[in-house]
């Protein structure tokens, strides 16, 4: 039997015995953990456009920027990794998760001291982020682009 | 009415993402660089604008609003400087998400010790 063949049966193998995770649950407290960030993004949004001179178009940037605030506060003292634990996908996918992203590889290679530490693993697990959605960005803007120079 | 829709909608993108981590067994890092993907790929179809004006935060809270705020500024800087302009204007709009999640990493790394 050839190494490939080896994998796959063994994958067939152990496939009884590992446990099946929880869809129904883990959607709705994903569900109900992820809305509830929409919320506080919804509410900071409506207080940035009445106390301050945002309009719709601009009000993301602060409402993003405070977002980032607080999930950098709570993946620095802790908290966020437990909502991560409860929420799954509920905790990542909003830009919340980012952040902790960002903060938290930058926490685990702290020891490595503030420069080659803090600094070089700063975008260790959020730069796929960035990569992939300038590159995808870039494609997307030069197809339309290209479309409105034909039309 | 508007806080429900962005609680309906936002939750909704995180049980799709939910379902992409347990049921295809994707990483949450895999999970999160597909949704900019999509995110830029639904603002090329002018697609992603429509759901902000319906939900509000449930559509800019999520990460896919990254790539189509990549777009959006790409966009409107090649309106002035043609192809050139999609490179200057790429990260236009999210500099304030980018800029302030460095500043805001990078301090609370250096107050904050590791845990557990």
């Amino acid at each position: 039997m050839s190494n490939k063949e080896q994998q796959q049966a063994y994958a067939e193998k152990i496939k009884p015995l590992q446990p099946k995770p929880p869809y129904f649950m883990n959607c709705l407290k994903a569900f109900l953990v992820g809305g509830f960030i929409c919320i506080i993004g919804e509410a900071l949004q409506k207080f940035y456009m009445t106390y301050f001179n945002f309009n719709e178009q601009t009000a993301g940037n602060p409402t993003a920027a405070t977002l980032i605030l607080i999930s950098a506060l709570l993946t620095g003292i802790g908290v966020y990794d437990k909502i991560g634990q409860f929420g799954g996908a509920g905790s990542a996918v909003p830009v919340t998760g980012f952040a902790n992203a960002v903060t938290s590889a930058a926490l685990e290679h702290k020891s490595e001291g503030i420069v080659l530490g803090i600094a070089t693993n700063l975008f260790k697990l959020a730069g796929a982020v960035i990569v992939f959605g300038a590159v995808s960005a870039y494609i997307f803007g030069m197809i339309r682009y290209a479309f409105k120079i034909l039309m | 009415m508007e806080y429900l829709w962005a609680f309906l909608v936002g939750g909704a993108m995180c049980v799709v993402g939910q379902i992409l981590m347990d049921v295809f067994k994707l990483t949450p890092a895999h999970v999160t660089t597909s949704f900019v993907v999509a995110g830029a790929a639904l603002d090329a179809f002018g697609i992603y604008d429509n759901l902000i004006k319906f939900a509000g935060g449930g559509a800019t809270v999520p990460i896919t609003s990254f790539g189509h705020n990549l777009l959006h500024g790409a966009m409107a800087s090649s309106e002035d400087h043609g192809f050139i302009g999609i490179a200057m204007g790429i990260f236009e709009l999210t500099s304030a998400g980018i800029s302030s999640a460095i500043l805001f990493g990078f301090l609370v790394a250096l107050i904050f010790k590791p845990k557990g």
